[in-house]
């Protein structure tokens, strides 16, 4: 009898407590952050005092005063060095934006073609992988700058890409540059209104086969709204878009011959390098995600599939993609924010994004601590956006359970 | 009965020999029939890839061996005559290896002294001694082992490398370049962050809410941010940091960073682990009145890190990738050395670059595919009995 009422009340040394233990812990890790938040605080207070460095982001105003080859808004010599750094974070937008885009194409492709029946294809897939993957992105980046540079003419010739419409030289790619006019914000907003359209067909349409088993020609529908309905709009409201095309002047001065500059569209080669780069680069990674994806689905879903009667197609479609998805999408979204963050790597051959124009700031005003923190804001921004975002997919295509 | 004896005159006594499979089925031809053209789409794609390898291969081959010059006192050897070269005019030229040879000792000690380049030797013997066994499950002595490479080695790495005391010969942190630099960089982001990124997971997976918040944003912080945005903080703000007086080596600072970064990925690796493990192991464990420290070290890391041996590899694999970027703030590791002797006019020739980064290429691939070898030879000898 008294044994029991000892142990209830035997008394645990404070020492041995866990929960005094927790709270005594977590008291000195705070004390020791706070301290050393403090001390980097006051030092660096203290240096900046004695290498008189004004703090602030007053410099942001000041005159920029250096050239941006590539600018998506109105930039000059003579803007500020906030309108500069809003110039590469657009283009560092740009530039991860197009190569998700292309890297998730390149990357399905390569990881279908690693599972190909076809031996050869197989073995080329896995050797693309295994070599992307295996080589620093700076390498890569540094060689597809050079190969760009050193292989195609000079900027008086051009190779044609594509007849007529892309040709490439030392000065970048040309293309025609459509140019909207008055009147083409209707075609932008029927492209809008078709895509919302589109998507609600599909929705109805997918209920309607639910409901009654019947179908509906998604894609043909889905086509009509969002190609064909705003190309009526383009045609009734008269066509509102000018093509301007890149002029290549083969006779005359020697200094003028070439492509003129403000005539039709270039992308730098700066650009197209770190394009390619990233692309290939991440394509080797999101290639192995898609294999292990539809790898991670089990054959008994295909067999069973196969037992019903679906096609092949339908198969892949209605069966192994849905499910493959939902294990491809989260490294997915990684590769996606690696991608985003490597286009830092730009300044190594002076594409003007986030870090290159930042870098040029640092060096000609000094302010360390402002840039490499907006820098690390402007990053961290992203990073949490775009993973809220996938987040937020993720649990949509997630598997329902009870 | 007649009848019948006619029909036994047709039954066989005994088998026909069987025969071979046709060869259109078996053998070479059997298998190319089926991997490579087993219907007409298939056959397009063969030939294509055929014709692409053939395109690659052929171009490589050609620059790398057939047009390659291999032997060269300067760069003109690797340049045409109409441009103070050796090389005929309209003769191709191909990779400049005699470059690459006469480099070779910079490109893999940098400017170590060459009296002193034996103890870069040792080191990279001792290391690999120590190494080939930790990485060979079948020996015996792991924990001793561990204790030696990420305990004992680092120090005396250091020792050597650094030199200034048992009779060595100082050598300053700024003559240290090439391979050994990339070396000493990836390698000192791996010895510290594989302790610091278990107790990252740790203490993302702990109780206590305060611990908790500071591991979440600590974590979350590096990984959110590029690497090269954290080597321009770790160049130019550390010092800030700093009180008065005191410096830190200029090949320090980008590893500080370095290793705070690949810490958090490393972090997020062992949670991983962690979240593998059943929840039968944590209450079996404090059931026998393991404390914490004991509970994790004992029963729960041991197999959570087997388990992410892999992702721990692969963790490496591009933390010694991500060492590249290091040229970027001006430290001659590989990638800085073989750009800083673009500069050497002696041996300006076309190819020079594209010989470099051939040459840089193959270096980082050998590197990283046999540390991801090792990691799939790791994941096949621990996933037994998922495969179908």
């Amino acid at each position: 009898m008294s044994s029991a009422t000892d142990v209830s009340e035997a008394k645990v040394p404070m020492w041995n407590d866990p929960r005094v233990r927790a709270i005594v812990s977590q008291t000195i890790l705070v004390i020791v952050l706070i301290w050393a938040g403090w001390s980097i605080v006051d030092n660096t207070i203290h240096n900046l005092e004695q290498r008189k460095i004004a703090s602030g982001f007053g410099f942001l105003g000041t005159t920029a005063g250096f050239g941006i080859n590539q600018t998506l808004v109105d930039y000059n010599e003579a803007s500020s060095y906030g309108t500069a750094f809003i110039v590469g974070l657009l283009n560092t937008l740009l530039l991860a934006f197009i190569g998700c885009i292309l890297a998730t194409f390149l990357g399905f492709l390569m990881g279908v073609m690693r599972l190909s029946r076809n031996w050869l294809i197989a073995k080329i897939a896995t050797v693309y992988v295994e070599v992307m993957r295996n080589i620093p992105l700076l390498l890569q980046i540094l060689v597809w700058y050079a190969l760009l540079l050193e292989t195609v003419p000079d900027k008086r010739g051009a190779f044609t890409l594509i007849p007529g419409l892309m040709d490439i030289n030392k000065t970048g790619i040309w293309m025609p540059q459509p140019i909207p006019e008055p009147g083409f914000w209707m075609t932008a907003l029927a492209f809008l209104i078709g895509i919302a359209a589109a998507v609600y067909t599909a929705k109805w349409a997918k209920k309607r086969q639910e409901d009654t088993g019947e179908q509906f020609p998604v894609m043909a529908a889905t086509a009509g709204w969002v190609i064909g309905f705003p190309a009526i709009v383009f045609l009734i409201t008269g066509m509102p878009l000018m093509i301007e095309w890149p002029v290549f002047v083969e006779t005359g001065p020697m200094l003028r011959r070439g492509y003129q500059q403000g005539e039709g569209m270039v992308l730098n080669p700066e650009f197209v390098a770190m394009l390619i780069a990233l692309v290939t680069y991440t394509a080797g990674f999101i290639a192995e995600i898609v294999r292990a994806g539809i790898q991670a689905v089990s054959h008994g879903q295909t067999e069973a599939a196969g037992a019903l009667g679906l096609r092949r197609g339908a198969i892949l479609r209605l069966v192994v993609i849905p499910q493959a998805l939902r294990v491809i999408i989260p490294p997915l979204t990684s590769q996606y924010l690696n991608l985003t963050k490597n286009s830092s790597l730009a300044v190594a051959i002076a594409y003007m994004d986030l870090v290159a124009v930042g870098g040029i700031i640092l060096n000609q005003t000094g302010q360390a601590i402002e840039i490499i923190g907006l820098w690390m804001l402007i990053y961290l921004t992203i990073s949490l956006l775009t993973s809220a975002f996938m987040n937020w997919y993720n649990a949509k295509m997630a598997l329902v359970e009870r | 009965m007649a009848s019948d004896r006619a029909i036994e005159a047709y039954v066989r006594t005994e088998m026909v020999p069987e025969e071979a499979p046709p060869a259109s089925t078996s053998g070479v031809i059997g298998w190319v029939r089926q991997n490579l053209f087993p219907n007409w789409w298939n056959a397009i794609l063969t030939v294509v890839g055929l014709y692409l390898i053939y395109l690659v291969a052929a171009s490589l081959i050609k620059f790398a061996f057939i047009d390659a010059v291999w032997t060269g006192t300067d760069g003109s050897y690797c340049r045409h005559d109409n441009n103070r070269g050796k090389v005929p005019q309209g003769e191709p030229i191909g990779a400049c290896w005699a470059y690459v040879k006469a480099k070779f000792g910079q490109f893999m000690y940098g400017f170590y002294p060459e009296m002193a380049r034996w103890r870069v030797n040792l080191t990279y013997v001792l290391g690999i001694a120590l190494l080939v066994p930790f990485a060979i499950p079948s020996v015996p002595y792991k924990l001793w082992n561990a204790i030696l490479l990420f305990g004992v080695y680092p120090i005396v790495a250091g020792i050597l490398l650094s030199g200034g005391s048992f009779g060595l010969e100082l050598v300053e942190t700024t003559q240290w370049g090439g391979l050994l630099l990339t070396l000493v960089i990836g390698i000192t982001g791996i010895v510290a962050s594989l302790p610091l990124g278990i107790l990252f997971a740790l203490g993302r997976r702990s109780k206590m809410p305060i611990v908790r918040l500071v591991s979440v944003i600590f974590i979350e912080f590096w990984r959110g941010v590029p690497l090269i945005t954290v080597l321009f903080m770790s160049s130019v703000m550390l010092p800030l940091f700093l009180p008065e007086g005191v410096t830190i080596d200029k090949i320090v600072r980008p590893l500080i960073g370095v290793a705070l970064f690949s810490t958090a990925y490393m972090a997020e690796v062992i949670r991983g682990g962690l979240q593998a493990i059943p929840k039968g192991q944590y209450e079996g464990a404090m059931a026998l009145g393991l404390s914490y420290w004991k509970m994790m070290g004992l029963i729960v890391l041991p197999q959570a890190l087997k388990l992410v041996i892999p992702g721990i590899v692969n963790t490496f694999i591009g933390l010694f990738k991500d060492t590249a970027l290091v040229s970027i703030i001006g430290l001659s590791d590989l990638l800085g050395i073989v750009q800083t002797s673009f500069a050497d006019a002696n041996w300006a020739s076309p190819t020079q670059s594209a010989t470099a980064y051939l040459f840089l290429a193959v270096v980082y691939w050998v590197f990283c595919f046999g540390m991801s070898r090792y990691s799939v030879f790791m994941e096949e000898l621990l996933h037994t009995g998922h495969k179908r």
